[in-house]
């Protein structure tokens, strides 16, 4: 079937098979940075933004993108790096294999909550998976460019 | 994934219910939270979500929630209501935004946190062909090839306490426990036992008879209700935890306590 979307400001018109995941069509338009942790909806590494609102591509049903924007890390590139620069400082990056979808799950946190508590925090991130730090240092990271975030508002 | 060869947005519900009639593999598509995971091979997908099933509208006497609202909505729009709590443990919230909350009752599963919730409320399924259904029938029967346009709730100030054991968070539950209480009328309802949620109907009784504290209530409800065993726990093991659980709930509505529906 035929699709019209904006992917990462760009507007893409394509054929599709109708039962092709979003996370796969992403992929092969070059957006790279979307994994596939495990397709099962567990771990969060396939994270990108729908109209803004961040939704697991492994399961989100391609047609309905029709119409809709969609966006990736490839989107946001300087507030990755920004937030990145700061998940390097805290150590929070091992083999940064969940970082993309943790990036996008937490720039999305950052537009949908005022001044986060860590309950809250967590309660947000708890879709997130990673295998490799423990979690205080992304929580760290987090912390810190809020708090930057905040003070340069 | 189900794979499926056509997708379809219907231009009205009676479209789609004809499409879903025309042929067994065709199947209505919510969130495709469940869908994605199944191997399912079906012919035609029917997307609901052009057809202005995605509201939650909030009325003097009734709370009227569309199958194609996601459970992250019932946090955002109902935020401090009993649904928005019986949501917040399912998953992630990247998973909440997809998943529905028609997909969530067409389901019927057992360990369904919404469905525990709704059936301690006064909650009407309402379907196209059907009509509308109390949801402890709708839990109950047969599924049938019908399209859920959602779910009304009485507004009526009914109150209600939500309890759940996860072995970790995100996980599905081990147990779950609403209990509600409108006035001297109690409803204590348990699901995930790992079967379909049930009414507790002697503990009901006996709270709303004012004949029991919360320990009588909660090891009357254990007494009645079956429980099994899954990965997750042995049914003997749910049976503790399912006093412990109503307890909680049944203190937490004592006074002005607990959570109403919006
Ligand atoms: C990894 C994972 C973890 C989960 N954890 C929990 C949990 O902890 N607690 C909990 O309560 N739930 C949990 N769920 C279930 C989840 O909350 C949803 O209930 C489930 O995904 C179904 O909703 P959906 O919108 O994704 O439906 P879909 O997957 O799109 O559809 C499911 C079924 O319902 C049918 N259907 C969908 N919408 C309609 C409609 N409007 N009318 C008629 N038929 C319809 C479909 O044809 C299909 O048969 C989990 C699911 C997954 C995948
Ligand atoms: S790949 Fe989508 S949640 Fe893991
Ligand atoms: S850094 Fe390796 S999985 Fe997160």
């Amino acid at each position: 079937m035929l699709i019209t979307t904006v992917l990462n400001g760009k507007s893409l018109r394509q054929e599709v098979p109708a039962d092709k995941t979003l996370l796969d069509f992403l992929r092969e338009n070059g957006c790279l940075s979307v994994k596939r942790g495990c397709g099962t909806e567990n771990c969060g590494l396939c994270t990108v933004w729908v109209d803004g609102t961040p939704v697991l591509s492994c399961s989100y049903p391609l047609p309905r993108i029709d119409g809709h924007e969609v966006t990736t890390l490839e989107g946001v590139r300087e507030e990755a790096a920004a937030f990145g620069a700061y998940m390097a400082g805290e150590g929070a990056e091992q083999c940064g294999y969940c970082s993309p979808g943790f990036i996008m799950t937490v720039l999305a946190m950052e537009r949908e909550l005022r001044n986060p508590a860590e309950e809250e925090i967590n309660a947000y991130l708890a879709g997130c998976l990673c295998r490799c730090t423990g979690y205080s240092s992304q929580m760290r990271a987090i912390r810190k460019y809020l708090e930057k975030r905040h003070e340069t508002d | 994934m189900a794979s499926f060869q056509n997708y379809i947005f219907p231009e009205s519900l009676e479209d789609a219910y004809e499409l879903l009639q025309a042929n067994r593999r065709n199947a209505v598509i919510g969130g495709n939270g469940w869908l994605a995971l199944g191997r399912q091979k079906l012919h035609t997908a029917i997307d609901l979500s052009r057809l202005g099933l995605g509201q939650i509208r909030v009325g003097p006497a009734y709370v009227e929630i569309g199958a194609m609202a996601t459970l992250r909505q019932l946090e955002r729009e109902l935020p401090g209501s009993l649904l928005a709590c019986c949501v917040k443990p399912i998953a992630g919230v990247q998973f909440r935004n997809l998943a529905t909350v028609g997909g969530s009752l067409y389901s019927r599963f057992g360990f369904s946190d919404p469905v525990t919730a709704l059936m301690a409320m006064d909650t009407t399924v309402l379907l196209h062909r059907q009509g509308d259904v109390p949801i402890v029938d709708f839990v109950w029967q047969k599924p049938s090839r019908d399209i859920v346009l959602g779910c009304r709730v009485e507004n009526n100030g009914r109150r209600a306490a939500y309890q759940t054991l996860r072995l970790s968070a995100t996980d599905l539950p081990v147990l779950t426990v609403a209990v509600s209480r409108l006035g001297s009328d109690w409803r204590v309802v348990v699901g995930a036992r790992p079967g379909k949620a049930m009414l507790a109907e002697e503990a009901s009784r006996l709270l709303s008879e004012g004949k029991a504290d919360a320990g009588t209530a909660a090891s009357a409800a254990a007494e009645e209700l079956s429980f099994g065993s899954n990965m997750r726990g042995s049914g003997g093991y749910r049976r503790q935890i399912a006093q412990v659980l109503i307890a909680r709930a049944i203190e937490q509505l004592h006074g002005e306590g607990g959570l109403a529906i919006c």
